[in-house]
């Protein structure tokens, strides 16, 4: 049978049945041993660098599309946006934001509590308000909540 | 047919059987996969160069994918953009003098190449917006991973002394 086999998978087989002798590190040469760590710590940085989602400073209300107001994100304060059905209520607090109270039927933006990263948003679809978060982005500027 | 013609496709149908035994395996993230076919392609590469280990890592695409039902579906153009330029590294590191650099750096190398490969082709193709590359470090750590593994493997099956001359 394992003459059937081919070449480089019976050489694997015999491998992984243990055949070659030595401990592993001595298949790694000096440039390998280079390489790994270069390569580690690129990763290792990937992960900052890819996934800061930058700091929120500011909550933007828009109704219609429309700029409403710009709230700081540094005190807490509420505000009112008449929307196309009532009032829906943003509050704000040091560093998040969320929507207070809405008078759509489904409340899924009330639902969806507070906001920290930039970029997140809530829609109140039914009053036609919506509440995003803006600050200085990292590399992940270009991105908002619906599409992450 | 010619000897080096058999000596490809035998390499080329031990990769195969790799890559279609892999597929069975579960995967946390889709594209994130062992890769042991490349083991194979790590093989010829050391031992017959970079022309034969080509027609082994493309014929293992294209044949392991028609075996798996791949064939022609996204994962097969991935697979494909994944294993050009993993190819087109492997060629590049061919430079490398052999004394400092084993086959653990062109495994390395070799990985990185095939995400890079992917993300470009799901960026440009199945996903047209910069959020692929929020799954970046993932598929960096995993090609780390994977591609020191099975250069360790590729390294280990080199120094093995040969058995037998290819017929």
């Amino acid at each position: 049978m394992s003459d059937r086999l081919p070449d480089g998978l019976r050489e694997l087989l015999r491998t992984a049945a243990g055949a070659g002798s030595g401990p592993w590190h001595q298949l790694l040469r000096p440039g390998d041993w280079l390489l790994l760590l270069v390569s580690a710590a690129l990763v290792a940085v990937s992960y900052p660098l890819l996934w800061r989602g930058g700091v929120a400073d500011r909550a933007i209300v828009k109704r219609d599309g429309q700029l409403v107001t710009e709230l700081a994100l540094n005190v807490p304060r509420r505000f009112e946006v008449e929307g196309a059905i009532g009032t829906t209520v943003i509050e704000v607090q040091p560093g998040r934001a969320r929507v207070l109270s809405d008078p759509g039927p489904r409340q899924y933006c009330v639902q969806q509590g507070w906001l920290t990263r930039v970029n997140a948003v809530a829609i109140c679809a039914p009053n036609h308000v919506t509440l995003q978060l803006g600050g200085r982005g990292g590399a992940n500027a270009g991105y908002d909540s619906i599409n992450y | 047919m010619t000897a080096d013609d058999r000596r490809v496709a035998r390499y080329a149908a031990a990769a195969i059987a790799l890559s279609v035994a892999e597929a069975a395996l579960p995967s946390p993230l889709p594209g994130v996969k062992p890769g042991l076919a490349n083991i194979i392609v790590l093989v010829v590469l050391a031992r017959h160069g970079w022309r034969d280990a080509a027609w082994v890592s493309l014929l293992r695409v294209l044949a392991g994918s028609l075996a798996i039902g791949q064939f022609l579906a996204p994962g097969f153009f991935l697979a494909l953009a994944g294993a050009v330029c993993s190819l087109a590294v492997l060629a590049l590191a061919q430079a490398l003098p052999l004394r400092w650099f084993g086959p653990v750096t062109a495994s390395v190398l070799a990985a990185f190449a095939h995400i890079g490969g992917q993300l470009l082709l799901a960026r440009a193709w199945l996903v047209p917006h910069d959020g692929v590359f929020f799954l970046l470090p993932l598929f960096a750590t995993a090609a780390l991973v994977f591609g020191t593994i099975n250069g360790l493997i590729a390294a280990r099956l080199l120094a093995l002394p040969r058995e037998s001359a290819p017929s």
